[in-house]
C-alpha cells in the first residue's frame, strides 16, 4: 500500500461504552497491531463515549461512562475523551471525527510552528461542512481512523441511520479499522456498497481470530442478575459500577420506548 | 427457624478445584471459578468458600510448557487481589506428574481436616443450641473446562476406576459455551452418565476464546496480549522472556507423562 511507511494513525472509537470492557480495549489493541503490521504507525487511541442525547435504551449518565473509559485505559496508550458526551445534543459520528481530526492538526501544527512550508497545505476542516471534492487526509500528516466493530460496518446499511455524504467523508477522507470474527460479512457488504467499494483501501478489516464476545449488554445483565462479572472488564471499573450502584433493573429501563437520536434526527419521527 | 436460615444453615460447604497447565493462567481461566461459584450458589444448595488453582508440574511433559516456577508466579500475580481464590504449589512440586484423583485426594484430606476442627470450636462455644443439627460435611469438587471433560475420553489418560472416583466421589463442575456439547459427553459415558446428578454443567454464554495457547501464540508473533490476562502477568511474562518460539518446543515428540506412568504404574482406587 503506497504511502504507508511509517504513516501516522489515530484510532478513534465511538460508542455507548455502556461499561466500557475488556472487548473494547481489545479491538484497540488489535487494531493496533494490524496497522502496525502493515507499516502504519498507531501514535493514540481514544474512547469517545456518546452523550446521552443518544437516548439508546439503558443508557446511564455520560459522566459515569466517561469515568469508567477513563479508569479502563488508564496507564496505556489509549485515552478516553469527553468532548462528544459533553455536547447538548446527540452529534453525528462525522462531527466527532472532524472535531479530533482538527485537533490533531492543532496540535502538530503547534508542534511545528516554524515549518509552515510543510504544513501550509494542511487545510482545516470546517466542523459542519464537507465538500466531496475536498483533498483527503495530507499524507505528511497523522491520519485519524475510525475503529468498530463489523456491527457499525454494517449498520451503515440501516435505513436513516446514517447520512450518505458521512459515511463517504468516514470512508474517503479518514478511513474505518473494522474489527470482526467473521471475513467474509465484512468484505460481502462492502463489495455490496459503492460508496464502500470506493473506498475499499480505507477500510482496513481485522479479523479476530480470538473470539471475544464480552458484550456490554451481557456485562449488564450478569450486574442486573447478581452475578459476577470479574475479568471481563478491568478491576477498577468493577469497583466503580460497585461504588456508584451502576446498572440495575431502573437503569436499563432508561429510554425505553424513545426513538434513538439518529433516527429522530433524520426521519422527523417524533419520540413518544 | 425462618426458611431462609435454615436453608442457609444447610447449604454444603464447597471447594473448587481446579487442575491444569495454567500455562499461563488467564482471565478465562478466573472466569471459569467466577462463573462456577455464581451457578453453585444458584442451586441454593451450596456454599463455595475457596477456589484452588493448582498448576501441574513440569512432569506432565505437555509441549510448551514452562518451568512450574513460572507458572506458580504468574498465578499468584493473577490472583493477588481475589479474596476468594489461591494458587497451590503442592501438585508442582512433587517429583512425578500426579493423577487428579491424587491431587484431590490430598486437597480434600486437608480441607476436611481444617473443617473440621473450625466446626469443632463452634460447638463449644455454641452454649445456646446443645442439639443444633450437625453441619454438612464439606464437600470438594473439580472446575474444569468443556476440553477436559472430553480428556476423559483420550484412551490411556484415565483409569475407569479414577473417572469413578472424581465424578462419583467428589463432582464435576464443568464450564463450557454451552450448545449441549458437554450434555452429549456425559450422556455418551456410562460412568459419567451414572455420576450425572454430580456434574454440574455451567454455560459460559459469554463467548471468550481467549485460551492460554492463543495467548502463547500471539506473544511468540509480539501481538498484544492485553485485557486478556491480567497487567501484572503480562509484565512477568516480558520480564522473564516466557513464551518464544523455543519455550513452544519444549517437550516436542515427548509422550505425556499420564500415558506412560498409567501404562506400567496406575494408582490405586479408594476401594483398595
Amino acid at each position: 500500500m503506497d504511502g504507508t511507511a511509517g504513516t501516522r494513525v489515530v484510532l478513534l472509537a465511538c460508542g455507548s461504552f455502556n461499561p466500557i470492557t475488556n472487548m473494547h480495549l481489545r479491538m484497540f489493541e488489535l487494531a493496533r497491531d494490524h496497522l502496525e503490521d502493515s507499516g502504519y504507525q498507531v501514535v493514540k487511541g481514544i474512547i469517545s463515549p456518546v452523550g446521552d442525547g443518544y437516548k439508546k435504551k439503558g443508557l446511564i449518565e455520560a459522566r459515569h461512562r466517561l469515568e469508567m473509559a477513563r479508569l479502563a485505559s488508564e496507564n496505556s496508550w489509549i485515552t478516553a475523551d469527553s468532548w462528544e458526551c459533553l455536547q447538548a445534543e446527540w452529534l453525528e459520528t462525522t462531527k466527532v471525527v472532524r472535531h479530533h481530526y482538527n485537533e490533531l492538526l492543532a496540535q502538530e501544527q503547534n508542534n511545528d510552528d516554524v515549518d509552515t512550508v510543510k504544513y501550509g497545505k494542511k487545510r482545516r476542516i470546517e466542523d459542519n461542512h464537507y465538500v466531496a471534492s475536498s483533498a483527503p487526509q495530507n499524507r505528511d500528516s497523522t491520519r485519524l481512523m475510525l475503529l468498530c466493530g463489523a456491527d457499525v460496518l454494517e449498520s451503515f446499511g440501516v435505513p436513516n441511520l446514517w447520512k450518505q455524504e458521512d459515511i463517504e467523508e468516514i470512508v474517503g477522507r479518514f478511513g474505518l479499522v473494522c474489527i470482526t470474527r467473521s471475513g467474509n460479512e465484512p468484505l460481502k457488504f462492502i463489495h455490496q456498497s459503492d460508496t464502500l467499494w470506493k473506498h475499499r483501501k480505507n477500510i482496513h478489516i481485522v479479523q479476530e481470530w480470538v473470539t471475544n464476545e464480552i458484550s456490554a449488554t451481557h456485562v449488564r445483565r450478569a450486574i442486573r442478575r447478581g452475578c459476577s462479572v470479574r475479568y471481563l472488564l478491568p478491576d477498577s471499573v468493577l469497583n466503580y459500577i460497585r461504588e456508584h450502584k451502576l446498572y440495575t433493573e431502573e437503569s436499563e429501563q432508561k429510554n425505553i420506548g424513545v426513538v434513538l437520536a439518529p433516527l429522530q434526527r433524520y426521519t422527523g419521527a417524533s419520540s413518544s | 427457624m425462618r426458611v431462609s436460615e435454615k436453608m442457609a444453615r444447610c447449604r454444603i460447604p464447597l471447594v473448587l478445584l481446579a487442575c491444569g497447565s495454567f500455562n499461563p493462567i488467564t482471565n478465562q481461566h478466573m472466569r471459569l471459578f467466577e462463573l462456577a461459584r455464581d451457578h453453585m450458589h444458584s442451586t441454593g444448595q451450596y456454599k463455595v468458600l475457596e477456589g484452588i488453582v493448582s498448576p501441574v508440574s513440569d512432569a506432565y511433559g505437555k509441549q510448551g510448557l514452562v518451568p512450574a516456577k513460572h507458572r506458580i508466579a504468574m498465578a499468584k500475580l493473577a490472583l493477588q487481589t481475589s479474596d476468594w481464590i489461591r494458587v497451590d504449589e503442592w501438585e508442582s512440586q512433587q517429583p512425578d506428574w500426579t493423577e487428579t484423583v491424587v491431587t484431590m485426594r490430598y486437597h480434600y484430606n486437608r480441607i476436611l481436616q481444617e473443617y473440621q476442627k473450625s466446626t469443632t470450636m463452634h460447638k463449644f462455644s455454641d452454649d445456646k443450641n446443645p442439639t443444633v443439627t450437625s453441619n454438612p460435611s464439606i464437600q470438594l469438587k473439580l472446575l474444569c473446562g468443556a476440553d477436559f471433560l472430553d480428556s476423559f475420553r483420550t484412551p490411556g489418560l484415565w483409569l475407569d476406576e479414577h473417572i469413578e472416583e472424581v465424578s462419583g466421589h467428589y463432582g464435576l463442575v464443568c464450564v463450557s459455551r454451552g450448545g449441549l456439547h458437554s450434555e452429549r459427553t456425559v450422556h455418551e459415558s456410562d460412568i459419567l452418565s451414572r455420576h450425572r446428578h454430580n456434574i454440574f454443567l455451567v454455560t459460559e454464554w459469554v463467548r471468550n476464546e481467549s485460551s492460554a495457547t492463543e495467548v502463547r501464540r500471539a506473544l511468540r508473533r509480539n501481538a498484544s496480549v492485553k485485557y486478556l490476562i491480567p497487567d501484572s502477568v503480562l509484565q512477568y511474562i516480558h520480564q522473564h522472556n516466557l513464551y518464544t518460539q523455543d519455550s513452544e518446543k519444549r517437550n516436542q515428540g515427548t509422550l505425556l507423562r499420564p500415558l506412560t506412568k498409567q501404562a506400567t504404574n496406575p494408582v490405586s482406587s479408594l476401594d483398595d
